[in-house]
């Protein structure tokens, strides 16, 4: 069990740097995630378009799993469909408590976060913004289709 | 003392903890003593031997398996009361831990006495135990919650007692050393500024207990909460000490078997303190492990156990504050050896998985201590805690994992 796997280069530059950050002056809906065990917090804003996730936007303090994903959940949810985000939903959850992935290019971004999995302590973290996101789909009235 | 020039035979003590011996823990930096602490082999001795040769339940059968386990149960009791010089054993009550305690005294005395206009105090120290109990009675009275705030330094701003303790107030609450920054509060002019006013206190000593003495009737203190988990003794054991003429005011919380006098088909009555507070069968092994747990501790003297982990800190103190970028949260002096700290901006979290990666033990988060966090303008800390059988090498490989940490992250933070 390495660091090396949990502190990803591309996890370290959307710390350092994240995207998304701040909130939308008119969301379809906000949604918090905060994390009791250590603090994390993370609040959502998110519109959408078409049944696609038009622009989304995220604040919070935190680790650096915790904000790294955030920032990169919402470059990677930005401008698909809300059926394909939940199906990112469930691949990236997946992915965080396994160590699975299917589809290594689909994942992109998301992928940088494999090594959580190795950290049952860091899932909450990596999970904190994608619960908040789920929490904001079903706001929004945009429920599941099956 | 500096940490080399004091003599304190740490290995003797710490062979007599299993935990370490385990091959898997051979490893092992145990720096985490103020969530709980390990267990020596006498007291796992306690309750092995109750399961294995006197396991019966207590108070209610006449045949010498359960008078010799009613016995133990008792006689903890009493060990208790005398280690924490109450005047009787009859003030010692058996709890799951020290939230229980606590809980039964908001519930079974505060509750009962207050009335809206009147004002419960606390300290902005407070664990969320030594807190929420009396937010949610608060509401259930009417009454005020007011908090004394704490100086810059970590220590109370004792200055501020007269005017938060006043005639409306009733009750107080606090803790006798904080879990967070290490702060020991001077608990008796707290007391002292209560009973001026005619208020009750309750000194929650979880904290405190484990590294020294208390003397409830010496404090005046009207109800002590602590748990046995913190120091040396099994988890799910508590004790609540309370003047016999506030228990005998104060009603049950849980009703049920064994804390009886008299059923009636539809009015009971209940037995006198301390045995009105323990319905249903107690948690017999963890009582006779605390007794087990308090020998060893008389057996080592608080004074070899402080002069012990004062210095590790003092070191730990010394040491952390020679690196650049790490801060330290809490007093330097009047404290436990509980260390709060944080490396520049990052995260404990993940301060705290890279010491786990090294096997060095340390907690991160709240600390169940919100309004605290709130008052240091921090999410969170990174906090490392010692006890009896820590040792110098501990303390240099915490040091040492902190130096790598820095340079591990240099480029996140």
């Amino acid at each position: 069990m390495g660091l090396d796997d949990l502190y990803q280069e591309i996890i370290l530059e959307h710390y350092k740097s994240p995207k998304n950050r701040g909130s939308l002056k008119e969301p379809d809906a906000t949604a918090e995630g905060h994390n009791p065990f250590c603090g994390d917090e993370i609040s959502l804003s998110l519109q959408l378009k078409d049944g696609h996730v038009h622009d989304i936007a995220f604040n919070g303090s935190g680790c650096a799993i915790s904000q790294a994903s955030a920032s990169v959940m919402t470059e990677a949810v930005k401008g698909k469909s809300v059926a394909k985000v939940r199906e990112l939903f469930d691949k990236f959850s997946q992915m965080i408590k396994n160590g699975e992935i299917t589809d290594v290019d689909e994942m992109e971004e998301l992928a940088a976060f494999q090594g959580v999995s190795e950290f049952p302590t860091r899932v909450k973290c990596a999970m904190l913004a994608w619960n908040a996101l789920k929490d904001g789909l079903e706001k929004t009235g945009e429920e599941k289709d099956e | 003392m500096s940490v080399d020039t004091y003599t304190f035979d740490v290995e003797t003590y710490r062979k007599q903890f299993p935990v370490f011996q385990a091959p898997e823990n051979k490893d092992l930096v145990y720096l985490d003593n103020a969530a709980t602490a390990q267990r020596p082999q006498s007291v796992l001795d306690a309750i092995e031997t109750f399961h294995k040769e006197y396991n019966s339940n207590i108070h209610r059968s006449a045949y010498k398996l359960a008078e010799k386990a009613t016995a133990g149960y008792e006689c903890a009791r009493l060990k208790i009361a005398q280690f924490i010089g109450a005047q009787s054993s009859n003030e010692i009550v058996f709890t799951r831990g020290a939230t229980e305690s606590i809980n039964f005294v908001a519930y079974g005395w505060v509750q009962k006495h207050l009335q809206p206009g009147d004002e419960i105090a606390v300290t902005e120290l407070e664990h969320h135990s030594n807190l929420i109990p009396w937010q949610m009675v608060a509401k259930k009275t009417g009454a005020t919650l007011r908090f004394i705030p704490i100086a810059d330094d970590g220590h109370l701003d004792y200055s501020a007692l007269d005017a938060v303790i006043t005639r409306d107030t009733k009750f107080v609450a606090v803790t006798q050393a904080s879990n967070v920054l290490g702060t020991k509060v001077d608990v008796k002019r707290i007391i002292d500024a209560a009973h001026k006013v005619g208020a009750l206190v309750l000194v929650d000593g979880c904290q405190h207990i484990p590294h020294s003495i208390t003397d409830v009737t010496e404090l005046d203190v009207d109800f002590y909460a602590f748990s046995g988990h913190k120091m040396l003794g099994p988890m799910g054991i508590g004790i609540l000490y309370g003047k016999s003429k506030h228990l005998n005011d104060m009603d049950p919380i849980l009703y049920g078997g064994s804390m009886i006098n008299d059923v009636g088909y539809y009015e009971s009555t209940w037995a006198e303190p301390p045995w009105k507070f323990e319905a249903g069968t107690q948690n017999i092994p963890a009582v006779i492990g605390l007794g087990a747990a308090i020998d060893f501790i008389e057996e080592i003297g608080y004074e070899a156990i402080d002069s012990h982990t004062d210095a590790l800190a003092e070191y730990t103190l010394q040491e952390l504050g020679n690196i650049e970028g790490v801060s330290i949260y809490g007093p330097r002096k009047n404290r436990i050896p509980v260390i709060s700290f944080g490396l520049k901006s990052l995260h404990p979290h993940d301060l705290a998985t890279f010491f786990d990666s090294k096997n060095v033990a340390i907690r991160s988060g709240h600390h169940c201590a919100k309004p605290l966090m709130n008052r240091l303008n921090v999410p969170a800390t990174a906090r490392a805690s010692i006890y009896l059988y820590n040792t110098k090498n501990d303390i240099d490989r915490f040091i040492d994992v902190v130096h790598q940490a820095k340079g591990y992250f240099s480029k996140w933070v």
